[in-house]
């Protein structure tokens, strides 16, 4: 847009210099009227002033100058005389378009009276030849013109283009009209050099070749000839369609002889193929006769290969359209292939304790079917959030007109793909945000316009994938959160105690913190007790975290992070002492040892240099309270949440792990550092470590100790 | 190696924005301000393809294409007009004298970068 701006300000000052031009040319020309010279320049200075304003967007411009340009063009061929008369009213004229470039940036009104009786003026002067009409279309044009999309069904043509011999005096390369007809869709392209002469006979400047091209595309016929407006005259083309998709006519070819005779058990395929091998292909026969040339059989042959290609993909489109199926059945199947990976699992610990080769190629054919079969069943189970996203529409557009506000909502990334599951618990606490944003976040109109920003508010709403995870983001230019208010506010609610120092970040996060409300009237929208604190509950029931960023007077943005799928994930799999566990793989950065020495550098803290960087851990040993036998070295996962990375203390780090996810059941649901459980392929289970809660719970614990 | 364009036209408004279409393409382009300008800077420096406007002072459009052509070296440079007459006689006449395509005036940036690479590759 700023571009825009300054090439505008760049017309507008290259305009006021042209008028000046003009000015003093008309003067001149008042005491020498038949200099042709000076009409030339009065000529060029209209011409500029309306071609360029036709492109920078001054249409009132350029179609208030077409007519004097066309006047003046009449005077340089000698149609018209110049009068005085004339001259005045070009000066006249001259001081509107002044006008009407001082009233483009906010400077004085334009009296569009005048300008349609100094319009009609020279209308006058034109004897009927060129209307006034035709700036008006041209600028119409312009506005159509690259808006018309040229679009239809597949469509299958057969283009030929031979140039003729002097082709290349105009400065013409075929070639790249080749490649630009090869873009717009898929193409066989076939060239002829029959009229290829002997080398002693050959111009180096003449073009002998033609060709041929077959090209499927959904551009129409115009798109086509457009590619060729240039060398229309200097050779010959043809467009023809051969084919098109839209057309669902049955296919009218019954069976071949040959066909039927196996099928009638005449004769059996062998034989048949045998005979058609024998038989020489109608091509080669014409060849032989010299009826054709190779390359003329060659375009016949990409033509059928194309059209039937092209009828194949049609035919094939039309069968895997989709079909509708239970969600259950997708839950009972993703839950089989849980089953499967987990007994696939079994089958390599079993193949590799048995070191028989026969065995470990068969666990491994398994393990890359079962990873696949994973695939592809997550896969199923995904939906386009899209579908969530396009509700949110409507809510924003009926609560911002009861509470008077004028929001712009965009929404980006709705074809971003989650686990169904993810999707269906999303829902609610989007509506939460997205309300919280209109209610608390976009101020009214004239609050908006007193702050200088524009009275519409925007609240954008995002999902982008960020490797295992997706992003969604709530964006609005509001009001931002205003840190002291939440601080009065998380006091007077008991929350906090007047005299806690807590950072910007922190007094902000308190909005999370459970019956929060910063609202001072509660409106029928938000307010209600249902706080922030539930959004993030159920986030992080989901397996996934809320980031909250504002500025006061800017605005705020929530950022959802979400796991892609609840069923199946990656994790790595570690070791303490005889107990297995699974920390999430997409958390994990690296794995580090731990010596006693390093341990006792520390001073007891528990803190490791990784790379010149101080990071935390966390002894899961002591966590899980699993009795000593500490091994000389132990290994740290360093893992990555957000901003903080802490590292996990186990002892031994087995590897990669594809992880089933089983709930704990009821009787375990406030364990709160595990979020789940998965079996192995020995049948033991694993915990799967929830490295988040185990994060926080560790930040507590250090709290409480510094205390 | 990236192609030179040579932009002529006597608005500067118009030569900044073929500039900024066509840089932005990744085009080296220079500009020249008129039919004269354009050749004595071509003279300097070989240039890949012209884009000319035809109303120009001291020399126009169309002496320039007829220039070029006569030259030995720009013979089958690829030229562009720029017209805002989408009268069939200006066109006529840029073809006669050689220009191998032409943009209409008012163009959108898009439409040029099309022309350029339809006739550049």
């Amino acid at each position: 847009m700023g571009h825009m701006d300054a090439q505008k300000d760049l017309y507008r000052e290259e305009a006021y210099e042209l008028l000046a031009t003009l000015e003093g040319a008309l003067l001149e020309l008042e005491h020498a009227p038949e200099d042709l010279e000076i009409v030339g320049r009065v000529f060029r200075a209209m011409h500029t002033i309306k071609g360029s304003g036709a492109m920078f967007g001054f249409d009132d411009i350029a179609a208030f100058t077409h007519a004097i340009e066309t006047v003046y063009d009449l005077i340089r061929s000698g149609e018209l005389k110049v009068s005085a008369d004339l001259i005045s009213l070009t000066l006249a004229s001259a001081d509107q378009i002044k006008a009407m470039l001082d009233a483009s940036q906010g400077m004085g009104e334009v009296s569009a009276a005048r300008t349609d009786e100094l319009s009609k003026a020279f209308a006058g002067y034109l004897s009927g030849a060129a209307s006034e009409g035709d700036a008006a279309a041209a600028i119409e044009g312009l506005k159509t013109c690259c808006d018309q999309e040229d679009r239809q069904p597949l469509t299958t043509y057969r283009i030929r283009f031979c140039p003729h011999k002097d082709l290349f005096v105009n400065g013409t390369n075929p070639i790249p009209l080749i490649g630009e007809l090869r873009d717009l869709g898929e193409s066989t392209v076939v060239c002829h050099m029959r009229g290829l002469p002997d080398l002693h006979e050959l111009d180096p400047e003449s073009c002998y070749t033609s060709w041929e091209i077959i090209l499927t595309t959904t551009r129409g016929i115009n798109t086509i000839r457009d590619v060729f407006i240039f060398v229309e005259d200097a050779s010959d083309i043809s467009i023809e369609a051969v084919d098109v998709m839209a057309e669902t006519e049955p296919d009218p070819s019954y069976k071949k002889v040959g066909e039927i005779l196996v099928d009638r058990g005449a004769i059996s395929e062998e034989e048949l193929k045998a005979a058609l091998c024998a038989q020489k292909r109608i091509g080669e026969v014409l060849l032989e006769k010299g009826v054709v040339d190779k390359a003329e059989v060659a375009s016949a042959l990409a033509e059928q290969e194309q059209v039937r290609n092209m009828r194949k993909k049609r035919a094939a489109a039309e069968e895997t359209s989709s079909i509708r199926v239970p969600a259950a059945k997708l839950d009972s199947l993703v839950n089989l292939v849980g089953e499967l990976v987990t007994v696939q699992a079994r089958l390599t610990e079993f193949a590799a304790r048995r070191s028989d080769a026969d065995l470990t190629g068969i666990a491994e054919e398994v393990e890359r079917l079962s990873a696949e079969l994973r695939d592809i069943s997550m896969g199923i189970r995904m939906l386009p959030i899209g579908t969530t996203f396009s509700k949110f529409k409507r809510l924003v557009r009926d609560l911002s007109a009861e509470l008077g506000k004028d929001i712009n909502f965009t929404m980006e990334g709705e074809d971003t793909e989650l686990d169904k599951t993810v999707i269906d618990k999303l829902s609610d606490p989007l509506v939460h945000l997205i309300r919280n944003s209109i209610d608390h976040g976009i101020e009214r109109p004239e609050v908006r316009a007193a702050s200088g920003k524009t009275p519409m508010g925007t609240i954008e709403l995002s999902a982008a994938h960020s490797g295992a995870h997706v992003l969604i983001r709530i964006k609005d230019d509001g009001a931002g959160l205003d840190a002291d208010a939440i601080r009065a506010k998380a006091v007077e609610k008991g929350i906090i105690t007047p005299d806690a120092s807590l950072s910007d970040k922190e007094v902000r996060e308190l909005i999370f913190a459970p019956g929060f409300s910063t609202a001072t009237n509660v409106t029928s929208v938000s307010g209600r007790g249902v706080g922030m604190d539930v959004v993030k509950s159920s986030i992080d029931s989901l397996g996934g975290s809320v980031e909250l960023a504002s500025e006061k007077g800017v605005g705020t943005t929530i950022t959802l992070k979400l796991p892609l799928t609840l069923a199946i994930i990656d994790g790595l799999l570690v070791n303490i002492a005889a107990e297995s566990f699974v920390i999430p793989l997409g958390a994990v950065v690296e794995c580090v040892e731990l010596s006693e020495d390093a341990r006792r550098h520390a001073h007891g803290r528990h803190l490791i240099k990784v790379r010149d960087e101080i990071v935390p851990y966390i002894p899961l040993r002591e966590v899980f309270g699993i009795a000593d036998g500490t091994p000389p070295i132990e290994q740290v996962v360093i893992t990555e949440l957000g901003e903080a990375r802490v590292g996990f203390v186990v002892d031994k780090v087995i590897g990669q792990h594809q992880t089933v996810i089983k709930s704990m059941g009821h009787m375990l649901k406030n364990i709160d550092n595990v979020s789940g459980a998965t079996i192995l392929g020995d049948g033991s289970v694993a915990l799967i470590l929830d490295v988040y809660k185990l994060m926080q719970q560790s930040e507590r614990m250090e709290g409480a100790g510094q205390m | 190696m990236s192609k030179t364009i040579l932009s002529v036209d006597d608005s500067a408004s118009i030569r900044q924005l073929v500039v900024f279409t066509l840089e932005k393409e990744g085009y080296v382009v220079m500009s020249a301000v008129d039919g004269r300008d354009a050749l004595a800077k071509m003279k300097t420096k070989p240039v890949d393809m012209v884009i000319t406007d035809l109303n120009m002072p001291n020399m126009d459009g169309i002496e320039l294409i007829q220039a070029l052509r006569k030259d030995q070296s720009f013979r089958f440079t690829p030229i562009v007009m720029l017209t805002t007459e989408s009268a069939q006689n200006k066109k006529d006449a840029g073809r006669q004298a050689g220009a191998t395509g032409w943009i209409v005036k008012p163009f959108k940036p898009e439409q040029l970068i099309a022309v350029v690479k339809r006739l550049l590759g």
